[in-house]
């Protein structure tokens, strides 16, 4: 990262977080496992301005075959802080986190240069457990997706069931995580019934839980909110307000309005033609108020894209 | 601007669009339509003409037919009255059916998971000719093979099974006949519905949503728990249908049966004995010295047969469709 | 800040290298030996013997070695990989054992002499360069000609009824279609034997078994011409008619030749699917030693009828004769297989 100053110091992002912040302090937050979730908050929101680095990208290459899609991607990602990822379709945003949590490699022709360092170990490095990484690292997909055999407990509960975890305290889980997604109050009640059920944004929140359960330290998105109504979308950027205080969050997204209301940091990429480039990163304020290069000016201004 | 549209007091009808067919039109719909129902016309013929002739035994036999252990003719210097019972038959074709399934569909399974999970890509294609070359072998080979060449190892595997598993009822052994048993015929069945078992798994784990298959890698599953939690539930009945469609084949086999099955009129559950029944095998068998009464009886059986066969597709189909359309 | 340093190069990190699988062939190589160790000291002798305990011993080591380095489910995907990687052996391991067999068993009697004699003048235990099998492969011909003839307007009629009339009971005959294709065969060679000798009173001829084969073919013809059907793009259909032709000159002038080698695909898969069919034939075409060039009067022989006969003569000469059959017929099999792979290929490259 190249600028550090804090983002909040906006007028209506500051809004935006002191709503979210009682929102937590006036009883959002689940009686248990949850407390501490609130202290990590407080830590994390003073850590913030120091600047921990958990998720480390370092000049990342990518390729498809033989086209260049990415070239030279630097970035640090913060604990406790939103990083929006913007810029045209095309320009290998998505690429990009797929190579954090390694699932880059499901596709065939795909290879990659560069580290990622996750608490300053290469995720890449031979011999890694990938599964180990993409527990630590969750991500959520453009499309809802939730499991439709499973019932709405059981895809909450469902990636514990795939990483053979101890399940102990199941109920009280089950309830923070649906609790931190926004969900529980919609969802209580029917737990049962299966995910298919719900509506888009419930689903897409319902994925959210999921990925929560295992209590990863990264969560990414990509373009979380591109198949859902703009109801839906607030109420998961409320979520990704009060998530990212325990853990750092990566949204890719092509709206540029919404990486201002949740984002504390953006990058902005942009491909001409050829491969995608990282052509400013700062924070979200400096980059919608003043962005030192043009090309970014001209973006987030609407001139392009 | 032009005038406003002025609401109209009634709501609007929907017009009732007709098309006028050309003559040309209508002959080549009527051809077509004739062409695509002769199926269903064919299969209701080949019942009509087997219970046609059949009739008689049907009526003769009543019930017995189906549960009797007996097939004689009538013996006219003997005196005695012709007996046409396929109860033995059916449930050896049944037993011989279970124990193909039993051995292939895993294996089939197996196979499938390999080409659409497991396998290098530049071992796919290979893989996929190697099942598309099986579904090919004519059943003729099939029992050649299975006669000359597998049950000589087939044996050897019933004579161990015998020794450590003998005090199962099932692998006891009356008689020290080894050769021709209805395990014997399940593993050649077995392998030769292991193709379409593939083909149609391979079919239903394809369906299975990729971005299903990623949220389950993105949770940090590995192959095998992303196959339980996602492929399975999605395939299942794919898989199922699958099977039974592989049944429905080894039901119906002829040749490859008839060649490493040894048919003998009774009920046994010693699997590893050289005596079993196939309703198939038997009209075969029968086939060559039958006189007319006889005949009739094997139309009677072929009509079992093309009943049992029918109904097990029908529900193989019926479950496939299914699967295909939620998928 | 977007400056490349040096040439950079595209990697596969998440490809494993030699050097770190050294666990992996550490494991292999262990799994081998003890192997080879428990068969020589333990009572387990022969092949049977060593292919159990090679399974047993490499899923074993293959999930201890995950289970140790890594953690329980990854022994328990360890396990299944082994498991599934077995089962594709088990269905290799036949197929190449049927085509070896049938190598090794019937090249021995393949000379140029048995594609120009019968079996008329030869008496089934002389040697096999006495005689041979020019009467079965004119009467499969006959028989696989015919059948095609019967069976393809009815497959290619009922696909075009699916597919471009829509007709009220198009699912209907889809599903039955299908059910159809589960007809045991030897059901097939009964109906026929039912309706043309016993109703008819007819003798055994070749057409029989052709009708017989027809009734096989049909579903085969019909459900390949339906995929290859839904493969033309609407357009092509709604240009026809936007033309104003009428629906039978789009379907006649547009669609069937844009399907053309698509159909004959389906053609060919219906004739390999029932070259090699013999239950049918034994009830129909009644079987025969010498040619029989009228297919329509008069015992015809076949392909299948040829081996079936050998295999249950039995002398050592005849089952030869069944091998060489059997060469023969797999020979003619996959040609026709070949050729549906060549046409189903220029088709999609045309696409």
């Amino acid at each position: 990262m190249t600028s550090n100053d804090d983002s909040r110091a906006n007028g209506e992002e500051s809004m935006k977080t002191a709503k979210a912040q009682v929102a937590k302090a006036s009883g959002k937050v689940s009686p248990s496992s949850l407390a501490d979730v609130a202290a990590n908050r407080l830590q994390s929101q003073t850590a913030n301005t120091v600047g921990s680095t958990g998720l480390e990208a370092r000049s990342i290459h990518a390729w498809f075959g033989k086209k260049h899609v990415l070239e030279d991607i630097s970035l640090d990602f913060y604990t406790g802080t939103v990083t929006a990822l913007i810029g045209p379709s095309g320009c290998g945003k998505s690429t990009f986190i797929r190579i954090l949590n390694r699932m880059h490699e499901f596709i065939p022709t795909a290879s990659l240069a560069g580290e990622v360092f996750l608490d300053g170990k290469d995720v890449y490095e031979p011999g890694v457990d990938v599964t180990k990484i993409r527990l630590r690292i969750g991500m959520v997909f453009q499309k809802p997706n939730p499991f439709p055999s499973m019932t709405i407990k059981e895809n909450v509960l469902s990636g514990l069931k795939l990483a053979q975890l101890k399940m102990n305290n199941q109920e009280e889980l089950l309830e923070s995580c649906l609790r931190r997604a926004g969900l529980w109050d919609e969802v209580k009640d029917r737990l049962d019934e299966y995910g298919g059920a719900l509506s888009g944004g419930q689903q897409q929140r319902l994925c959210i839980a999921r990925s929560l359960a295992v209590n990863p330290q990264v969560l990414l998105m990509d373009e979380p909110c591109s198949a859902l109504d703009p109801g839906s979308t607030l109420r998961i950027e409320e979520t990704i307000r009060e998530l990212s205080s325990s853990m750092s969050i990566v949204i890719v997204t092509h709206n540029m309005q919404q990486a201002a209301r949740v984002s504390d940091y953006t990058g902005f990429f942009l491909s001409d033609g050829g491969p995608g480039r990282l052509v400013e990163v700062g924070s979200t304020s400096q980059i919608f108020s003043n962005p030192k290069e043009q090309r970014t000016e001209d973006y987030v201004s609407g001139r392009f894209g | 601007m032009s005038t406003a549209t002025v609401p109209s007091k009634t709501p609007p009808v929907a017009r009732v669009i007709t098309t006028k067919p050309r003559f040309s039109d209508k002959v080549f719909r009527a051809v077509v339509t004739t062409g695509g129902l002769s199926s269903l016309v064919i299969l209701a013929v080949i019942a009509f003409f087997l219970v046609y002739n059949g009739f008689g035994v049907f009526k003769s036999e009543g019930l017995s037919f189906f549960t009797g252990f007996e097939w004689v003719d009538a013996q006219p210097d003997a005196g005695t009255a012709a007996s046409y019972g396929i109860g033995a038959m059916l449930y050896g074709t049944l037993l011989t059916g279970f124990l193909a399934v039993l051995f292939g569909v895993p294996i089939a399974v197996g196979a499938a998971l390999f080409l659409s999970y497991y396998a290098p890509e530049w071992l796919k294609k290979p893989m996929v000719i190697v099942v598309d070359v099986m579904a090919a072998i004519p059943s003729i080979v099939y029992g050649l093979w299975g006669y000359f060449v597998f049950m000589p190892h087939a044996e050897y595997w019933a004579k161990l099974i015998h020794k450590y598993l003998g005090f199962i009822p099932f692998f006891d052994m009356p008689a020290n006949a080894f050769s021709r048993s209805p395990f014997i015929a399940g593993l050649v069945l077995a392998i030769m519905i292991i193709p379409i078992v593939t083909s149609v798994s391979r079919e239903v784990f394809a369906q299975t949503p990729l971005d299903r298959i990623q949220a389950a890698y993105a949770l940090g599953a590995t192959k095998w728990s992303m196959i339980k939690a996602v492929v399975f539930p999605y395939g299942a009945g794919g898989v199922v249908g699958g099977a039974m469609l592989g049944l429905g084949r080894a039901l119906g086999e002829t040749v490859a049966v008839y060649t490493v099955l040894n048919l003998v009129y009774d009920i046994r559950i010693e699997v590893l004995l050289s005596a079993g029944g196939n309703v198939a095998s038997m009209i075969v068998n029968k086939f060559g010295e039958a006189d007319a009464p006889e005949l009739k009886a094997l139309m009677a059986a072929g009509f079992v047969l093309f009943l049992v066969t029918l109904i097990v597709n029908f529900i193989a189909n019926i479950i496939i469709n299914r699967t295909a359309r939620k998928g | 800040m977007t400056q490349v340093i040096s040439q950079v190069s595209p990697q596969k990190p998440w490809r494993p290298k030699l050097k770190n699988l050294l666990p992996e062939v550490l494991g292999a190589l262990f799994t081998a030996v003890s192997t080879l160790l428990i068969v020589a000291v333990t009572p387990l002798k022969g092949k049977l013997g060593f292919a159990i305990v090679l399974i047993i011993m490499s899923i074993v080591v293959s999930s201890l070695v995950s289970g140790i380095r890594r953690d329980k489910k990854a022994a328990l995907n360890s396990t299944t990989t082994v498991l599934v990687y077995i089962a594709s052996a088990f269905v290799i391991i036949p197929l190449f054992s049927i085509l070896y067999e049938i190598f090794r068993l019937g090249i021995g009697g393949l000379s140029f002499g048995i594609f120009t004699k019968d079996m008329s003048l030869t008496s089934s235990d002389s040697p096999l360069t006495e005689g041979g099998l020019l009467h079965a492969l004119i009467g499969t011909l006959y028989v696989v000609v015919l059948a095609s003839i019967l069976s393809t307007p009815v497959g290619i009629l009922a696909s075009l009824y699916i597919v471009e009339v829509k007709g009220r009971f198009a699912g209907l005959v889809r599903f039955f279609i299908q059910a159809m294709s589960g007809i045991p065969s030897i059901v097939a060679g009964l109906f026929i034997y039912a309706i043309w000798m016993i109703n008819m009173g007819n003798s055994y001829n070749a057409v029989a078994g052709a009708g017989a084969l027809a009734i096989l073919m049909i579903p085969t013809v019909a459900r390949t011409s339906e995929e290859v059907l839904k493969l033309i793009p609407p357009d092509l259909r709604e240009a026809g008619l936007a033309l104003g032709a009428t629906q039978w000159r789009t379907v006649a002038m547009i669609i069937i030749p844009a399907a053309k080698s698509g159909l004959v695909t389906a053609v060919i898969l219906g004739i390999a699917r029932v070259a090699g069919e013999t239950a049918p034939l034994l009830l129909t075409i009644g079987g025969a030693d010498a040619i029989n060039l009228n297919p329509f009067s008069g015992n015809s022989s076949a392909m299948p009828y040829y081996v079936w006969k050998n295999y249950s003569l039995g002398n050592p000469e005849s089952i030869s004769r069944a091998w060489l059959g059997v060469l023969v017929l797999m020979i003619v099999v996959f040609i026709f297989f070949s050729l549906a792979r060549f046409f189903g290929r220029s088709k999609g490259v045309k696409k």
